[in-house]
């Protein structure tokens, strides 16, 4: 491998490039707007749940409960007859809707123990998950302070105290933004040289290049380094500008740590995008297969859920995927800011991803060529 | 041509007028003020050298391409006139230049007639009958369900030609028809036209041709040169005001002074045959490729600086065999050996002795003629202070000074050829294999061309092989072989082939061999049949035709179900994705790891411990020894919760004092953090009221209210049961975007769109007709994944079916329209597919509720979930599979698909051009 050919096929990548405004301008907004947008629309844990009240007692009590439903957890409170909460949930208006029975504060201080029920529509896991702990908790609160005021009982008290680390109040968007960037890195990765080398060879140039004294390691090798490299400097820029300043999330750990992460990834995912290439005989199967890989790799790699909560099996298999690892390597970077005696092993891991679908690239890429 | 049927051609008014027309592409000027008028009746020819404006000014006939100044006036109406282009096209047939270009290559030749046909309005008998007759009148009814890919490039033009005829056209529009053929199918080809002239006398037929033989056969002539007129006349008349012999030489006369004094006749002077050895040996080369034998038994051996050449009719084994000697294919059987060294592919040291031309522009588009010529210097490894002067040297050698920065996509084919002659000779290379290098190169550039090879091959003794089409090409070469169905059929000098079979020309010598091997006959068979005089032209006004728009969505079809692959990817593919995300976006957290830091070590604060413990939600680590310990383990990701339970815990509890348990939790993954704190206080109150009851007894532990909850729709919680009906959208949006995102560029980028331009289809047929068939299959996807979720994932419909699928339908209609608006608005394939993966899917996933509910959204994110269909249509599908509802409580948001969809279809049409700009 000759390096001379590697960097001079190289520019002419970048060169490409240059030529195709609107796709520049399509890289631009992936790691700009569409990372500012999405991290901007991601709700603050509990956002906005819209409650609805049907309040049949029509007490002081009842009032306090109501009272206490505001902005932004929840929306103010509509209230509503028993009569139009099933219309009103059926249409998804409202996720909660509490109903407080007649004479329930009388009931209460009457130690009759009244049932509020709490319709919760469970179609909106998220919002259903947390928001009926919050409802729970503030309901309760208000009764026994009014009930407080009202008798004594003995009590076992031990406080929890709840700390968020690394993201004290759980601000959604900080980690909304990160898990775009991934998006953005991975799927930029692929399109670039997966779907520049079918061009290639529907344009007849990749064959042109094989009448000169270039193999395909340093056809391959080239378009991984130039096409890695504008992605690598894109997310970098989005991390720096977009990330860190824009969105003002503080970002703990070793930025040089995390491009060179980001490069090993890009190592692996360009691979897959030559690969990728060789599989797909023609632009719109690539365009599907880009679909059918891209989206298991990223709802799976552990950005969108929790990867303790997928099946064992899938947990399993998904280690063969980069972006598992850059998932878990970026988040313990970027929000615990964990240096390299901790990622060490999400590194060695892309490495060897990255490395194996190279070879297995490369073989496909000489079989595509002939 | 042997009629001459030009008897009305004083008489009728001209069938085309062109009043001071300019065009220009940017800052290139491509028609500079042309006033002409053109015959009707006859057969019209454009002669001029490439990039004169020949194929500019018959696009603008044909209504291709949009005006910019003049007048121009086709079948006397003005054709900046859309309702008289509307009303004109079906009388006008335009073949665009390059081989086939028009033509759907995954399409049987059956099938591409038929979808023309469609196209203008005939119905059923009479597309058959006249689709039979042209295909019998062109010989190419044996080969009716060819893909027109698998065709060689002469049939290729005939099946254009069929394509063009099918709808009886008033003017016939060929744009260097002949380009790229061999003799044979081009004497066919013209013969062709003879005959179809003769049968419909009243068609005027304009034709641009680098071949001044066929232009000598024409009745008017009209010679071009840097978007101008120079002349105008019969040949005859041509001949007489230049006083030259041939066409060829009365072109050259009629060029200006300046351009004029640079040509000279080609001479090559006779190779001195006192060099020894071969440069290329080869020896019973065959090439299979699966049962096909595209070359069989070639040997031949080629003397140092000998320029031999290699003839054929298209699809031959030329190119294969030059592939074979290049290195670029390893022969299945047989040898090659160059300068005595066995060629081996993938051999390094070798590649640097050859230049190669490939048959097709094979240069890079986006880098300036220099930056090519650059690469090219340096892959080739020549010493870079040498680079600089030598791509001087090659830009002054092949005359590019004038276009060494600009791109290669603009310029004229001529210099374009040129151009890759000078790349595959920037390393001064010892062989040079040329693949048609002049095909669609005119006179002019062809004699430059044909000098500079000579200089090579007599001055600096290099040997050339090089393939043609052109008769007097052949007659320089020093010896040539004639190829047939991959054999070599004679190989000799040129006049020794030509007085071996005892012809008068070269050509017809070359006629005669071919006809001999391939038992063809020469002229078109069933020359006598008659054509159809009348064309039925119903439908064409109309502003929109159901059969047009079905002709489209027929073509689309069967290119989609000839794509197996991808036809299967697009519906097994969804049920595989519905697997993944159904079972992967869970939020039912489990298995989380905490580790306790316990400073109390009572039987209490065990106790307390074992509550978290022994619930199914969390697994417990070992214990922490320190707040470093805690602080590193977290850092890692280990542990996601740490508790610390302070000194004198059980002591403070038992004795009512205020006591506080800390808990950390790990918030890099905000929703996961929030379900730990929930599990984590609720478990701490359960164990208060679980030790008050001990102490104090049941009645202290007696709330004062109950709260009954009630989780409608999904009563346990389940996680598939809320994800699949999300699941639903998100994969009708993805599959059938993508596939739709490149069917309007395709076309963009393979030129076959000039057939929206040139035919009566409009902009809304042809959109319609293209989301059809995508439609169809998102359908059929979304039935596939209505069973799986029963089925398959145990989770019912409750509501009304009917309501789902009519949403369903109005769904497909508007993610097909997505992707039609990315396809139509977008130049390059790449950029579509990226864009549509992109604008997609972080929509579908992240503002269509699918996860966070669309009310709670913020700011942008807010804005494009009311504009985008997948919220809607999550909201249904939802609604119907918990909910159990239909229409009446649906109503609004069915009634919001039903505006979206058509909204993409009118966006995506007015992206659309009907005119090339």
């Amino acid at each position: 491998m000759r390096l001379a050919n590697v960097w001079n096929l190289g520019i002419k990548e970048l060169r490409g490039l240059l030529r195709d405004p609107i796709l520049l301008i399509l890289i631009v907004y992936s790691f700009s707007l569409s990372i500012y947008t999405s991290a901007k629309a991601m709700p603050e844990t509990l956002n906005k749940a819209a409650i609805a009240i049907v309040d049949e007692d029509g007490s002081q009590l009842s009032a306090r409960i109501a009272g206490a439903f505001y902005p932004p957890y929840f929306t103010a409170p509509n209230m509503i007859s028993t009569a139009e909460m099933d219309a009103r949930m059926d249409a998804g208006l409202e996720t909660f809707a509490l109903t407080i029975p007649a004479d329930f504060q009388r009931d209460l201080l009457a130690g009759r123990q009244p049932v509020i029920q709490l319709n919760v529509d469970a179609t909106r896991m998220t919002q259903a998950f947390t928001g009926t702990g919050y409802v729970q908790s503030i309901v309760t609160y208000e009764v026994n302070e009014f009930l407080s005021r009202h008798r004594d009982a003995p009590q076992m008290t031990a406080d929890l105290v709840l700390r968020a680390r690394f993201n004290p109040n759980l601000s959604q968007s900080w980690f909304g933004a990160i898990s775009d960037v991934i998006t953005s890195i991975t799927m930029l990765g692929i399109v670039l040289t997966g779907a520049a080398l079918i061009r290639e060879r529907e344009y007849g140039t990749v064959e042109h290049l094989l009448v000169m004294p270039v193999t395909a390691t340093e056809i391959m090798v080239a378009k991984i380094w130039s096409m890695g490299a504008v992605v690598l400097l894109a997310s970098a820029l989005a991390i720096w500008v977009v990330v860190e300043g824009l969105l003002a999330v503080p970002i703990p750990g070793s930025l040089p740590l995390f491009i060179f992460g980001t490069a090993l990834q890009l190592y692996a995912i360009t691979a897959l995008g030559i690969f990728l290439a060789t599989v797909a005989g023609s632009m719109p199967q690539f365009g599907l297969l880009l679909v059918l890989v891209f989206l298991p790799m990223q709802v799976l790699s552990g950005t969108m859920t929790p990867r303790e909560s997928m099946p064992e099996v899938i947990q399993t298999i998904m280690l063969a995927a980069p972006n598992t690892h850059f998932a878990i390597l970026a988040q313990a970077i970027l929000f615990r800011g964990a240096g390299l005696s901790v990622v060490w092993p999400q590194l060695l891991a892309l490495a060897g991803i990255g490395t194996g679908l190279f070879a297995f690239a490369l073989v496909r890429f000489r079989a595509f060529l002939r | 041509m042997t009629q001459t049927p030009a008897e009305g051609a004083g008489t009728s008014p001209p069938v085309v007028q062109l009043q001071g027309v300019s065009l220009a592409y940017g800052r290139t000027e491509a028609l500079r003020d042309i006033t002409l008028d053109i015959p009707a009746g006859v057969m019209a020819g454009l002669i001029g050298p490439d990039g004169v404006g020949k194929s500019s000014l018959l696009s603008l006939v044909a209504g291709a391409r949009r005006m910019q100044d003049g007048q121009l006036r086709v079948l006397e109406g003005d054709m900046r006139k859309r309702s008289h282009r509307s009303r004109s096209c079906p009388r006008i047939a335009y073949m665009p230049q390059g081989l086939g270009r028009n033509l759907y290559a995954t399409l049987s030749v059956f099938e591409n007639v038929d979808f023309f046909g469609r196209l203008f309005g005939h119905d059923r008998a009479e597309r058959e009958a006249r689709i039979d007759e042209l295909l019998r009148a062109t010989g190419l009814a044996p080969f009716r369900d060819r893909p027109a890919g698998k065709l060689s490039g002469g049939m290729k033009q005939k099946l254009g030609l069929c394509c063009a005829l099918i709808h009886d056209p008033d003017l016939l529009i060929l744009d260097e028809p002949t380009t790229g053929v061999d003799p044979l199918s081009r004497r066919q080809f013209w013969d062709l036209i003879d005959v179809i002239r003769a049968r419909r006398p009243g068609m005027s037929v304009i034709v641009a041709t680098a071949y001044m033989e066929e232009a000598a056969r024409f009745d008017w002539l009209c010679a071009m040169h840097d978007g101008r007129v120079l002349a105008t006349g019969t040949p005859q008349a041509l001949l007489e005001r230049t006083g030259e012999a041939d066409l060829d030489g009365a072109f050259i006369a009629l060029l200006p002074e300046a351009l004029r004094g640079a040509h000279h006749a080609v001479t090559i002077p006779p190779r001195e045959g006192d060099e020894a050895g071969y440069a290329i040996e080869a020896e019973h080369l065959t090439m299979r490729f699966g049962d096909f034998t595209a070359v069989e038994d070639v040997s031949f051996r080629i003397p140092k600086g000998e320029i031999f050449g290699f003839l054929g009719s298209n699809g031959c084994g030329k190119t294969t065999t030059m592939k074979m000697l290049t290195g670029l294919l390893d022969p299945s059987e047989g040898r090659a050996e160059l300068f005595g060294e066995p060629l081996e592919a993938g051999d390094l040291t070798t590649r640097r002795r050859i230049g190669y031309m490939s048959q097709a522009f094979s240069l890079y588009r986006e880098l300036t003629v220099r930056q090519n010529l650059e690469l090219h210097g340096k892959l080739y490894a020549l010493p870079p202070e040498e680079i600089p002067a030598r791509v001087e040297e090659m830009l002054q050698r092949f005359d590019l000074q004038s276009v060494g920065d600009s791109y290669p996509h603009g310029l004229p084919l001529g210099i374009r050829q040129r151009m890759s002659l000078a790349t595959a000779m920037i390393h001064a290379p010892d062989i040079l294999i040329l693949d048609e290098p002049t095909s669609g190169v005119d006179p002019v550039a062809r004699d430059h061309f044909w000098q500079i090879l000579s200089d090579l091959s007599r001055g600096d003794g290099v040997t050339i092989f090089i393939s043609t089409h052109f008769m007097n090409e052949a007659e320089r070469c020093d010896r040539i072989s004639l190829m047939h169905a991959g054999r070599v059929l004679v190989s000799d000098t040129p006049e020794g082939i030509r007085q071996g079979a005892g012809a008068e020309t070269l050509e017809e010598a070359f006629i005669g061999h071919l006809t001999t091997a391939s038992g063809a006959d020469p002229a078109p068979q069933d020359a006598s049949e008659a054509l159809p005089l009348h064309a039925a032209r119903g439908g064409a006004q109309r502003h929109f035709s159901l059969r047009r728009m079905f002709s489209y969505a027929r073509r689309e079809a069967l290119e989609l179900a000839r794509d197996r692959i991808r036809a299967a990817m697009a519906v097994l593919g969804s049920v595989l994705l519905m697997f993944v995300v159904g079972y992967g976006i869970n939020m039912d957290v489990e298995d989380l790891t905490f580790a306790v830091l316990d400073r109390d070590n009572t039987v209490t604060s065990r106790d307390y411990v074992q509550q978290i413990a022994g619930s199914r939600y969390f697994l417990q680590q070992p214990d922490l020894t320190s707040y470093a310990d805690m602080d590193q383990r977290m850092r890692t990701g280990e542990i996601s919760l740490a508790i610390e339970v302070p000194p004198g815990f059980a002591a403070d509890l038992e004795r009512g004092r205020d006591v506080a348990v800390a808990a950390w939790i790990d918030g890099a993954m905000p929703m996961r953090a929030e379900t730990v704190s929930g599990y984590v206080q609720g478990i701490h109150a359960w164990y208060l009221q679980e030790k008050a009851r001990e102490v104090y007894g049941d009645a202290a532990v007696a709330s004062a209210f109950d709260l009954e909850m009630r989780y409608r729709y999904n009563p346990d919680m389940r996680s598939l049961s809320a994800m699949v009906p999300a699941v639903i959208p998100l994969l009708l949006m993805l599959i059938p975007a993508m596939l739709a995102a490149l069917s309007v560029v395709r076309e963009k980028e393979m030129g076959s769109i000039v057939n929206l331009y040139v035919t009566p289809v409009t902009r809304l047929e042809f959109i319609l007709g293209k989301q059809l068939p995508y439609v169809i299959v998102a359908m059929l996807n979304y039935l596939v994944l209505v069973v799986a979720a029963i089925t398959v994932f145990g989770v019912p419909i409750s509501g009304s079916f009917a309501t789902l699928t009519l949403a369903a339908l109005l769904f497909t209609l508007a993610s097909t329209g997505f992707g039609l608006v990315m396809s139509s608005f977008m130049r390059s394939q790449i950029a579509a597919i990226f864009a549509t993966a992109l604008l997609t899917m972080i929509p579908s996933v992240q503002y269509s509720g699918m996860i966070d509910p669309v009310s709670s959204l913020e700011g942008g994110g807010a804005v494009i979930a009311q504009v985008f269909p997948a919220s809607y249509f999550v909201t249904i599908a939802r609604g119907v599979f918990a909910k159990a509802l239909d229409l009446t409580s649906l109503g609004p948001d069915v009634l919001a698909l039903a505006v979206i969809g058509p909204a993409m279809i009118l966006l995506s049409t007015l992206l659309l051009r009907k005119q090339e700009k």
